[in-house]
């Protein structure tokens, strides 16, 4: 049966998302601008349908725990939190990718640094590709500019987290997590049954195999160096084949704005107004934070005279646009910070100022 | 050359064997460690009662980090202090399940108090294993949240000085006072007979964690060697004479039904 649009604010849609993509268990700590998720959760009361469990912790640290847990006994797990919550996260995602385990955790970016601001920002973006916590690793980034993403990204965060086992973040801002928008959902799926259970869960050690062991210590340097090397591997495969962007009339641009999230939105507007000035102007929207779209905008490097790459921060993407760049024609940032969002209007005088000087 | 039990030793003989839920790698306590002990009295219950397959172990930051090499069940490996935070998860997910962490005074009692105490106040149907041992043994004999008033550690050298330092915690006595708990016991583990009781006390551990009621919380007092830079015998005996008077020994909190 065809299933109607509702309207609904991001973090409810996440939730939702989250109920019908079969989700085994969702813990989490309340915080500014997401704590709808786990309202949205625990009123909709899906242990009663799907037995999904949904649990507020004590902390951030203890949530992030509980997905380590929860994950190694091959569940899918998810929490959502925001910056400073998601800053307390970071050792646990550090074993998390350590160990090897599937979670999906999304970030609900508000200003910083600090307790900074309850206002939408995008300054979290070095944290969330970078690795965050400590080590050699990478989580896979997916970031969603409507509410309709929140909810499809749900599922494409859990296919993906198991596929690699690797944790996954879905980096949103205070703006997508707020707005309401019309979105439709999927048919519910059934949760994973216990014989469906991944082989290296911890789900108690069957006489017919050797018990399963969750761990990210290896004290062996070689050895050690050896699943480091692995994990890079991982991570080359994830470039060569989890890229996803979004292009807006790039095809004739003779300047190319790159943003995400919620910056993207507004840039869309940006390239109407700065065509309607005959710049010809285009967009390059990056799906996947990590792996980056390296090569696309290596290729539109090619062809337009400049990039200004759109972030509400003092400049993070910009980085690895400069990078995929690597010289050939002019990279500009633009940004507004601490929880201040861009109007069209600006970007298009900042597109000009910074790269359009005659 | 490989010699079969039985041959060495007659069937009727036998009033002593590896349990099976142990594997067969060297541990690497030192000699005269209680983990060692505590370790092979919980894979001796799991096998007598037959639940190696239902059992999930989360081993701590600690000595004890390499827990899952010893005993023969699933396992995963926390972060520091983090081992109820798992297990809560994992016996939420897999309610059928046995489930237990194991952990040191530094991890349960300092870096994961409130992991602790959140596990224990909330009744998660889990049993906690907790090795008192007064010192961080890993990490070289650091000064441990229950490491006694004057003791000697390499972080404080002159002696525990309270003042500066704050009071050993007794976190035992501590959740025996929250509603989550079910079962609440102080062992230890240096002379057999103490051994015979924290075995009992570790079977209903695992028993009661079936009734749904809450944590099962199992305190084994122990000895750190090493930590404590003392001989094995001469540390059994200032265990006796120091420790046990601070901590001393019983059940905390007995089911009531």
């Amino acid at each position: 049966m065809e299933e109607d649009f509702v309207l609904m604010k991001g973090n409810e849609a996440l939730a939702e998302a989250a109920i019908r993509a079969g989700v085994d268990g969702y813990f989490g700590y309340p915080i500014t601008p997401q704590s709808e998720v786990m309202e949205y959760l625990t009123a909709a009361r899906p242990w009663e349908r799907t037995g999904m469990v949904v649990f507020q912790a004590e902390s951030e640290v203890a949530a992030i725990n509980m997905l380590y847990g929860g994950a190694g006994a091959g569940k899918k797990v998810m929490t959502s939190s925001s910056s400073p919550g998601i800053s307390l996260m970071q050792e646990g995602l550090s074993y998390i990718a350590g160990a090897e385990l599937p979670v999906v955790v999304a970030n609900i970016v508000r200003g910083g640094p600090g307790l900074g601001t309850i206002q939408p920002a995008q300054s979290d973006y070095f944290q969330a590709t970078k690795g965050g916590g400590h080590g050699d690793y990478h989580l896979l980034v997916l970031a969603p500019s409507s509410v309709q993403e929140m909810a499809d990204f749900v599922e494409l965060a859990f296919d993906l987290a198991f596929k690699y086992r690797n944790p996954v973040m879905i980096l949103s801002d205070g703006a997508i997590g707020q707005m309401m928008e019309k979105v439709k959902f999927k048919p519910q799926k059934p949760r994973m049954r216990d014989d469906e259970l991944p082989e290296w869960a911890t789900t108690g050690k069957k006489p017919n195999r050797e018990r399963n062991i969750i761990t990210s210590l290896d004290l062996d340097p070689y050895r050690q160096e050896r699943f480091n090397h692995h994990l890079q591997e991982k991570y080359r495969r994830m470039c060569e084949e989890e890229v996803r962007y979004e292009t807006f009339q790039s095809d004739d641009a003779d300047y190319l704005l790159v943003a995400y999230g919620t910056s993207a939105r507004i840039c869309q507007k940006a390239v109407q107004l700065a065509r309607e000035e005959g710049i010809r102007a285009g967009l390059l929207r990056p799906i996947t934070l990590y792996p980056f779209p390296v090569k696309e905008i290596a290729a539109l490097a090619g062809q337009v005279k400049g990039m200004l790459s759109v972030e509400m921060s003092a400049g993070q993407m910009v980085e690895d646009v400069r990078l995929s760049v690597n010289g050939r024609v002019p990279v500009e940032h633009f940004g507004r910070l601490g929880g201040v969002v861009p109007s069209p209007e600006e970007i298009v005088e900042a597109l000009k100022q910074k790269l359009i000087k005659d | 050359m490989a010699h079969d039990l039985k041959d060495i030793i007659s069937e009727e003989n036998i009033v002593y064997k590896k349990t099976k839920v142990l594997t067969d790698k060297p541990m690497h306590y030192c000699p005269g460690c209680g983990h060692s002990t505590l370790h092979r009295i919980i894979a001796e219950v799991i096998e007598e009662m037959g639940i190696q397959d239902k059992t999930i172990g989360i081993a701590p930051v600690g000595c004890a980090v390499f827990m899952y090499d010893y005993i023969d069940v699933d396992s995963q490996e926390a972060a520091h202090g983090r081992a109820p935070a798992l297990a809560t998860a994992i016996k939420r997910l897999l309610p059928d399940r046995y489930v237990f962490t194991y952990q040191g005074d530094g991890d349960l009692a300092a870096i994961g108090t409130a992991e602790t105490i959140h596990a224990c106040n909330r009744g998660e149907n889990i049993t906690m294993f907790f090795v008192n041992n007064g010192i961080y043994g890993m990490t070289g004999g650091q000064m441990a949240p229950t490491t006694l008033t004057g003791m000697r550690t390499s972080t404080t050298p002159y002696g525990r000085d309270d003042s500066l330092m704050g009071h050993p915690i007794k976190i035992t006595d501590l959740v025996a006072q929250l509603p989550g708990t079910y079962y609440v016991t102080r062992q230890a583990v240096h002379t057999p007979a103490y051994v015979r009781r924290t075995k009992k006390a570790v079977r209903k551990a695992f028993e009661y964690q079936m009734r749904g009621k809450g944590v099962s919380f199992v305190e084994v007092v122990s000895n750190c060697n090493s930590g404590w830079k003392m001989p094995p015998v001469q540390a059994v005996k200032w265990l006796d004479e120091n420790m046990l008077p601070f901590y001393p020994l019983g059940d905390i909190k007995v089911p009531e039904d």
